[in-house]
C-alpha cells in the first residue's frame, strides 16, 4: 500500500463558491479541453456520437433542488454543485493503491496517478468517498484532476493562464485557487470569512478543497414585512397638484 | 531506475510542457455573445481554446459552449462539399458537385428570378452575424424579402427599446455592473448575453450593498443564485411592471425632474376625438413639439422652455385642448386595476411582495443615489458639476419578449426605468455604442419595385414611423412574403422568419421562386409546428412541382434542414473564416465606448467548403449586382476580407471602425479611408478594436452634448441633437388614427379593431392571444422552455462533449401538479395543446410556478441528423415543445388566422403555449422508455460517405505537449476574477 507524506510544503487547492455558481458548466468543459491533451491525456470519450455517450471528465457539476419544511410549508433552493478531486491530506485513494501509482506530492499536496504504474485495479475509486476518480476504459488506467499541474508552474503560458483551467474560465468568478497552508492566502481568508467547509468531514479524508455555502436567503414573507411604501396622496388629482408644485421648484 | 526492483517508481511530472506551437486570437461563434478567444495550436490542430483576457466582452473567461468549440470545429457532421439533391426532398439523396457547378446553378436560379421579379427571392438568415452584409446584398439584388432571425427571437425587446429609449438591452445596452445596487432580471436571458451577465452576477453577489431579484417562472441558472426569486406566471410581467409603477406613483417615488428634462412627459397631446389630429403632439410650423411653459404662460418648444408643465389641460389657438404626456400616463397607471391587490392573483405573486419590490426600488433609486464628481454639459449648454446615478438596473430578453404581449411589456419595463430616472446613469442600465439613436432610428424599410433587375433604393429592414412607411399594396394587403410591415405586424423591425415557409407554400401573399437561407434550422427546432413545416417544404402542386420551387441552403453541418434543400452551399466552421462584428450591425461595444471585432481563419478547411459570406459576394459578382462589380462587370471584392477592408457604407464609414486612414494616411478610428492593412492591425490587437470614451461622455448620452457630438462624428446619429425618450409613442398613435379611419392609409376592415387596440401610444397589458382564444379549463397549464447555459444559441449544432452533459430532457412539473395527476419522477405523460400532443417523461420540482411546466430548449433532435447514431438519446428521449406550438393562432370566428405573434412587431409567441396533461396508460408507460412521441422517420444521408477520418473518442491524445526544460517558477495565487473585493 502506498504511503502519504507526513506534511506537504504547500496545500494547493480550490475554493468553490456555491453562492455564486450558476451551474453553467464552463469549468467542466474547459477542464475537459485542457486536460484531454494535458498531463493525463487523453480524456477518452466513449460513444461520442452514439447511445450512452460518456467519457472521462475531471470535473462535473451536479444540480440539486434542496427541500426543507418551514412552518408546514415546503421551501426549496436550487444549488449547483461542481465536484472534482479534493486533493485530501489523508487520501484513502492513495493509501489503498497497491502499486504506488496513486500518490500525493510532497511539494504541493496535489494527488496524482502515475499512469505508467497504474494497473487499473480501481481500488482507489472504491476508496474515494467523493467519487472523484475517473477510469479510462480505453487506456485501462485511472485518471483524475491534476489541479492542472501542467499549467500552474508552466512558464510557457502567460501568467494569467497559470491557474487551473476551471478557475481561469469561470465566468461568475465562483472558483479560486491557492495555498491553504498559508493562513494569509486569499483562499484561506475566503474560507475564514465565508465559513468555507469541507465535504463529509466524518470520512476523515481531510480534503483540501473547500466550499463556500450559499448565503442564506430570506423568506419572502419575512422580507415583505420589512419595507413599506407609504401612500403620498390619496387621489390622483392631489398627486397631480403635488407634482405640478414640485416641478415648478425643481426643474 | 531504482536499484531496488520493489521500490515504488517515482513519477517524473512534466510541469512545463510546450503546450502550443502558436496561440492565435479570434472571436468565438459558439453562441451569439461574441467573446474574444485564444486558440492554442499544436501540430497544426486546435489543441485548446480559452477566453482572451484583454477582450472587452468576456475579459478572459469562457463558457461551456466556447470551451467545447473544438468538438464543433472537428465534428463528423460537417459538410464536406456542395450538394445537389437528386431524390425527393427529405430523402437525403444528394450528389456531391463542384463549387463551379454549385455557383453556376445558384447564379442561374437567382438570375432567372431577378430577370422576372427580384422579390421572388426570399432570403432569410438565422444566427447570422453578418447582417450588414446579407441585408445589403438583398438590397442590391432587389428583394424586399430579407430578414434574419430576430423576428422569432427577441424583436419585441429590440423594437420596444428602439421606439422608447433609442436603444435596448443586450447588444444595445447593459447594466452598470460595477455600480448597480439593485438588479432585476426578467425572464430567461441565459444567453443574451452569456459571459457578461455571468461576470456581472458574480460581481453583484460578492458585494454587500447589492440585491439581485429574478422574475422568472422557473428557478434555474441565474434565478438559482438570485437573492430573491419571484415565480411569475408567464406572460404577466407587463402587469407586474404596471403594478410597480402604480405603487411608485401612489407613493410619489418618481424622478419628476428626469421625466421633465429627458422624456416626452411634458409634450402636449392633442385631445380632439374623431379628428385626424387626435392624440398627436402639438407642434409648431417647423414640426417641433410644443410644451406649455409655466413661467412664460405660453406654448413654446422644448428648447425654449425652462419650466414645462407636466400636468393640466391647455387650450390651443384653435380651441382644441391638449394635455401633457405625463398626466395621461399618470392617470392611466393610477387606475385601481393596477393596484397590487388587484393584479396579484393574475401574476401569481403576493400583493405584499409586489409592494415590497416597489419599495425596494424606490429606496435604492432615491435614497442610495450615486454621485460621480465629473462635469458634463447637457444639450442646452447647461454645465453640471456631477453625474447622478439611481443605481437600479434591469435586464430582460427572450423571456418577456416571446409573448404576443411582449412589445408592450418591454415598453412597460422602459417606462419603469424612466419613472425611476435610471437610464444611462451610474448604477443603472447604460447604452452601448452606436446607441442611443433617434427614436425610432432610421432607416425606414424599403418596398422596392417589382421591376426586373432593379436594386432596392434603401435597406429591406428598418423602422416604420407611420402607416405611410408600411410595405403594403394599394388594397392594404402585405407586400412582403413574411407580411412584415403590413397591417398585421406594422413594426416588425426584424421580419418574421417563422412565417416564411408557411406563406411561401400557401402563396400568401404570393408564391416565391427561390428561398435562400443561412444557418436557420427551419426543418426542426427553429420552426413552430415542425410537422407542417416539413409538409410546406415537400408539398407539390397539381403539376407535380414543389410549391416552394427552389430552396438553397447554407449550413456547416448535416442538420435536420439539409435534406430538405435542393442545393447545399457548405459553410466553414467559425475557426476557418473571416467575419466582421460590425458597428453597422451588432458590435462588441460596452457602456464605456465602442468596439468591433473580426474572425480570422485559424485553420485551413480540409474539406471542399467555403464561408457563406464569400460565396454570397461571389454570387453577387456573377449576378453583376451593383456595388459588387465595377463598371466593366469585374468583381470588386476578392473575398470577404477584401470586402471588410474596402466596402464603404457611407463615405469614411466601413464595416470596421478601427485603424482606418485619414487623408494624410495616418491611422484613425471611426470615420476614415479604407486601410489595406486594417485586418493586420486587428490581428495585432487580438482581433478587436475598442475605445474608451472620456468619463464626461459616458453617461446621460441622450442629452450629453459632448457625447452627441462624438456620436455624430462617428456616423451613429444624423444630427448632434438630444434624443428625447418616448413615454408616449406618437408613431403608434398614427397607426391608431388610421385604424379609426381618421387618416390615410387605412387598414382593411378586418384588421382595424386589432390595430386600434394594440397601437395604444402608452404601454398596455392584455392576456396573451393563445390564452384569450383557448379554454383555460381545458388547458389549465402553461408550458415554456428554459435555455441550458451550456447549449443555448448553439442549438444549430451538435457537440460531442456538450451532449455528454445533456442528451435528453424531461418535462419539469411542480409537485402540486404531480399530485393532481398522481405522477412520479420519470413517469411518461401526454402533453396536449390545441395544436398537437407529445409523449414525454417528467420530473418533479418545487422551483417552478405552480401552473407552469417547462423543459430545456432544443435538446431533442431528429434521427439521422448530426451524424449521430440512430439510438442516440436525443432521438429517443429528447423532445421539443415546438410540435405543440402552432405558427397560426386558433380561428377567431371570422375565418382569419393571424400568426402566433405579437400584433405590433410580429415576434413569435413561443411562450404563450397552454397545455394539459394526461397520464400515460400502464402499457404506454412501458413502451415509452423506448421512444418519445412524435417520432419522425429518420432522415438519411444517402450517397454520402460518413467522415470517419477524425475519431473524436480520444481527441487530444496526439496533441500532448513535448517536455519543456524550464525550471518551475513561484506559484501564483489566483482568485476568481471578482477577487475578494468585498467579503462579509
Amino acid at each position: 500500500m502506498t504511503s502519504i507524506p507526513k506534511k506537504t510544503e504547500k496545500k494547493l487547492g480550490l475554493v468553490i463558491d456555491l453562492d455564486t455558481c450558476v451551474g453553467c458548466h464552463a469549468c467542466v468543459v474547459n477542464c475537459k479541453e485542457w486536460n484531454t491533451s494535458g498531463h493525463m491525456a487523453p480524456l477518452t470519450d466513449l460513444n461520442p456520437q452514439q447511445e450512452d455517450p460518456d467519457g472521462v471528465w475531471f470535473n462535473r457539476v451536479h444540480s440539486y433542488e434542496i427541500e426543507q419544511e418551514i412552518n408546514n410549508e415546503k421551501h426549496s433552493q436550487t444549488v449547483h454543485f461542481p465536484k472534482s478531486c479534493l486533493h485530501c491530506d489523508n487520501p484513502p485513494c492513495v493509501t489503498v493503491c497497491p502499486t504506488g501509482a496513486s500518490y500525493k506530492r510532497e511539494e504541493d499536496g496535489i494527488v496524482l496517478v502515475n499512469m505508467d504504474t497504474c494497473i487499473g485495479c480501481k481500488l482507489c475509486s472504491w476508496a474515494c468517498p467523493y467519487g472523484a476518480r475517473e477510469f479510462d476504459q480505453t487506456e485501462g488506467v485511472m485518471k483524475k484532476c491534476t489541479l492542472c499541474i501542467d499549467r500552474i508552474y508552466n512558464p510557457n503560458l502567460p501568467e494569467s493562464s497559470r491557474v487551473p483551467a476551471c478557475v481561469s474560465t469561470c465566468p461568475a468568478g465562483a472558483r479560486s485557487f491557492g495555498d491553504f497552508s498559508d493562513e494569509n492566502s486569499e483562499v484561506s481568508k475566503l474560507v475564514k470569512e465565508r465559513g468555507g467547509y469541507e465535504l463529509m468531514p466524518e470520512q476523515d479524508c481531510q480534503p483540501v478543497n473547500r466550499y463556500l455555502p450559499p448565503r442564506p436567503k430570506q423568506h419572502q414573507q419575512e422580507q415583505d414585512t420589512m419595507v413599506q411604501l407609504p401612500e403620498a396622496e390619496s387621489n390622483t388629482e392631489k398627486l397631480l397638484t403635488r407634482w405640478a408644485q414640485q416641478l415648478s421648484q425643481n426643474y | 531506475m531504482s536499484l531496488n526492483p520493489l521500490a515504488t517508481v517515482k513519477e517524473q511530472v512534466d510541469l512545463t510542457p510546450r503546450v502550443a506551437d502558436e496561440v492565435k486570437k479570434t472571436t468565438c461563434y459558439m453562441c451569439a455573445c461574441r467573446c474574444g478567444i485564444k486558440v492554442y495550436m499544436k501540430n497544426g490542430k486546435v489543441r485548446y481554446i480559452e477566453g482572451n483576457p484583454d477582450h472587452p466582452v468576456n475579459k478572459g473567461v469562457l463558457c461551456a459552449k466556447g470551451s467545447a468549440g473544438i468538438m464543433n470545429h472537428y465534428s463528423p457532421a460537417r459538410l464536406t462539399a456542395p450538394l445537389l439533391r437528386v431524390g425527393e426532398r427529405g430523402s437525403g439523396e444528394f450528389k456531391e458537385i463542384s463549387w463551379e457547378e454549385a455557383l453556376n446553378l445558384a447564379t442561374d436560379w437567382l438570375q432567372t428570378t431577378r430577370d422576372n421579379n427580384p422579390n421572388k427571392l426570399a432570403f432569410f438568415t438565422g444566427r447570422d452575424q453578418s447582417q450588414s452584409l446579407t441585408g445589403w446584398w438583398a438590397a442590391k439584388y432587389g428583394t424586399r424579402n430579407f430578414a434574419a432571425h430576430g423576428g422569432f427571437c427577441s424583436v419585441n425587446m429590440a423594437a420596444a427599446g428602439l421606439y422608447t429609449l433609442g436603444g435596448a438591452f443586450w447588444e444595445f445596452g447593459e447594466p452598470d455592473w460595477e455600480r448597480t445596487k439593485y438588479f432585476m432580471l426578467f425572464g430567461v436571458a441565459e444567453d443574451h448575453d452569456s459571459n457578461p451577465i455571468k461576470i456581472g452576477m458574480g460581481k453583484l453577489k460578492n458585494r454587500d450593498d447589492c440585491k439581485v431579484v429574478s422574475i422568472n417562472p422557473v428557478r434555474t441558472g441565474y434565478s438559482a443564485i438570485a437573492d430573491d426569486w419571484l415565480a411569475v406566471r408567464p406572460g404577466t410581467d407587463g402587469l407586474l411592471i404596471f403594478s410597480l409603477i402604480h405603487e411608485l406613483l401612489k407613493a410619489d417615488k418618481i424622478d419628476l425632474a428626469f421625466l421633465a428634462r429627458y422624456t416626452n412627459a411634458s409634450w402636449l397631446v392633442i385631445d380632439a376625438p374623431q379628428t385626424e389630429k387626435n392624440g398627436l403632439f402639438v407642434r409648431d410650423k417647423e414640426q417641433q413639439p410644443l410644451v406649455f411653459d409655466g413661467k412664460k404662460q405660453a406654448f413654446v418648444t422644448v428648447e425654449e422652455s425652462d419650466n414645462p408643465a407636466l400636468t393640466g389641460t391647455y387650450e390651443l389657438a384653435d380651441k382644441t385642448k391638449a394635455t401633457p404626456v405625463f398626466e395621461l400616463m399618470v392617470k392611466r397607471y393610477l387606475e385601481p386595476q393596477y393596484a397590487a391587490e388587484n393584479t396579484a392573483e393574475k401574476i401569481g405573486i403576493e400583493a405584499t411582495t409586489i409592494k415590497r419590490i416597489a419599495a425596494e426600488l424606490a429606496h435604492v433609486a432615491f435614497e442610495e443615489e450615486i454621485t460621480i464628481e465629473q462635469e458634463w454639459v447637457d444639450w442646452r449648454g447647461k454645465k453640471h458639476s456631477t453625474i447622478t446615478g439611481r443605481p437600479v438596473s434591469f435586464h430582460a430578453m427572450r423571456g418577456i419578449s416571446a409573448h404576443s404581449n411582449g412589445f408592450h411589456t418591454c415598453r412597460a419595463l422602459h417606462l419603469l426605468q424612466m419613472i425611476l430616472g435610471s437610464v444611462d446613469c451610474p448604477g443603472g442600465w447604460r447604452y452601448k455604442a452606436p446607441y442611443p439613436k433617434e427614436i425610432p432610428p432610421p432607416p425606414k424599410p424599403t418596398a422596392g419595385s417589382e421591376e426586373a433587375n432593379q436594386p432596392l433604393n434603401g435597406m429591406p429592414i428598418g423602422n416604420p414611423q407611420s402607416p405611410e412607411d408600411l410595405i403594403i399594396e394599394e388594397d392594404g394587403t402585405p407586400k412582403r412574403i413574411d407580411k412584415a410591415y403590413s397591417w398585421e405586424f406594422p413594426l416588425s423591425s426584424h421580419g418574421l422568419l417563422h412565417m416564411v415557409l408557411h406563406n411561401a407554400w400557401k402563396g400568401d401573399p404570393y408564391p416565391v421562386d427561390v428561398v435562400m437561407m443561412y444557418m436557420a434550422n427551419m426543418a426542426w427546432n427553429s420552426s413552430m409546428n415542425v410537422k407542417d413545416t416539413l409538409h410546406y417544404l415537400t408539398d407539390k402542386d397539381e403539376q407535380g412541382n414543389y410549391k416552394i420551387p427552389k430552396f438553397i441552403y447554407s449550413d456547416a453541418y448535416y442538420s435536420e434542414t439539409v435534406p430538405y434543400a435542393d442545393l447545399i452551399l457548405p459553410d466553414t466552421t467559425y475557426l476557418e473564416r473571416y467575419d466582421c462584428i460590425s458597428l453597422l450591425d451588432r458590435p462588441i461595444s460596452n457602456a464605456e465606448g465602442p468596439g468591433d471585432a473580426i474572425r480570422v481563419p485559424i485553420e485551413e478547411p480540409d474539406r471542399d467548403v467555403r464561408p457563406f459570406q464569400e460565396v454570397l459576394l461571389e454570387l453577387g459578382a456573377r449576378l453583376k449586382l451593383p456595388g459588387m462589380v465595377d463598371d466593366s462587370g469585374k468583381a470588386l471584392f476578392n473575398g470577404y476580407d477584401d470586402y471588410i477592408i474596402n466596402h464603404q457604407r457611407a463615405p469614411g464609414i466601413g464595416p470596421l471602425a478601427g485603424w482606418r486612414l485619414d487623408d494624410e494616411g495616418n491611422l484613425t478610428h471611426g470615420r476614415g479611408n479604407p486601410n489595406p492593412n486594417q485586418i493586420q492591425e486587428y490581428i495585432k490587437n487580438g482581433c478587436f478594436w475598442s475605445e474608451e470614451i472620456s468619463l464626461d461622455k459616458q453617461f446621460n448620452k441622450y442629452a450629453n452634448q459632448a457625447y452627441l457630438d462624438y456620436a455624430k462624428h462617428m456616423g451613429w446619429i444624423g444630427q448632434s441633437k438630444p434624443i428625447v425618450m418616448q413615454i408616449y409613442s406618437e408613431a403608434m398613435q398614427k397607426f391608431r388614427l388610421s385604424a379609426q379611419g381618421l387618416t390615410e392609409p387605412q387598414p382593411p376592415q378586418e384588421h382595424r379593431e386589432r390595430v386600434e387596440t394594440y397601437f395604444d401610444p402608452l404601454p398596455i397589458w392584455y392576456e396573451p392571444f393563445e390564452h384569450q382564444l383557448i379554454d383555460k379549463e381545458e388547458y389549465p397549464l402553461q408550458a415554456i422552455t428554459q435555455r441550458p447555459m451550456h447549449m443555448y444559441h448553439s442549438w444549430g449544432s451538435q457537440n460531442a462533449w456538450l451532449r455528454q452533459i445533456t442528451n435528453r430532457n424531461f418535462l419539469y412539473i411542480h409537485s402540486k401538479v404531480a399530485k393532481t395527476y398522481q405522477l412520479q419522477d420519470e413517469d411518461w405523460i401526454w402533453l396536449i395543446s390545441h395544436h398537437g400532443k407529445i409523449k414525454v417523461p417528467i420530473k418533479i420540482m418545487l422551483g417552478t410556478n405552480e401552473d407552469t411546466v417547462w423543459t430545456w430548449n432544443a435538446i431533442g433532435k431528429r434521427r439521422g441528423a448530426w451524424e449521430l447514431d440512430e439510438n442516440s438519446p436525443e432521438f429517443k428521449q429528447g423532445f421539443l415543445l415546438n410540435h405543440l406550438i402552432s405558427e397560426l393562432l386558433p380561428h377567431k370566428g371570422n375565418g382569419f388566422h393571424y400568426a402566433n405573434s405579437d400584433p405590433v412587431t410580429g415576434q413569435a409567441a413561443w411562450f404563450d403555449l397552454r397545455v394539459r396533461i394526461e397520464k400515460c396508460t400502464a402499457e404506454e408507460q412501458q413502451e415509452s422508455d423506448k421512444n418519445v412521441f412524435p417520432l419522425f422517420p429518420p432522415i438519411t444521408k444517402k450517397h454520402l460517405e460518413t467522415d470517419t477520418k477524425r475519431p473524436l473518442s480520444q481527441f487530444g491524445k496526439t496533441l500532448k505537449g513535448e517536455p519543456g526544460n524550464t525550471s518551475p517558477k513561484e506559484i501564483k495565487e489566483w482568485i476568481g476574477i471578482n477577487g475578494t473585493k468585498k467579503l462579509k
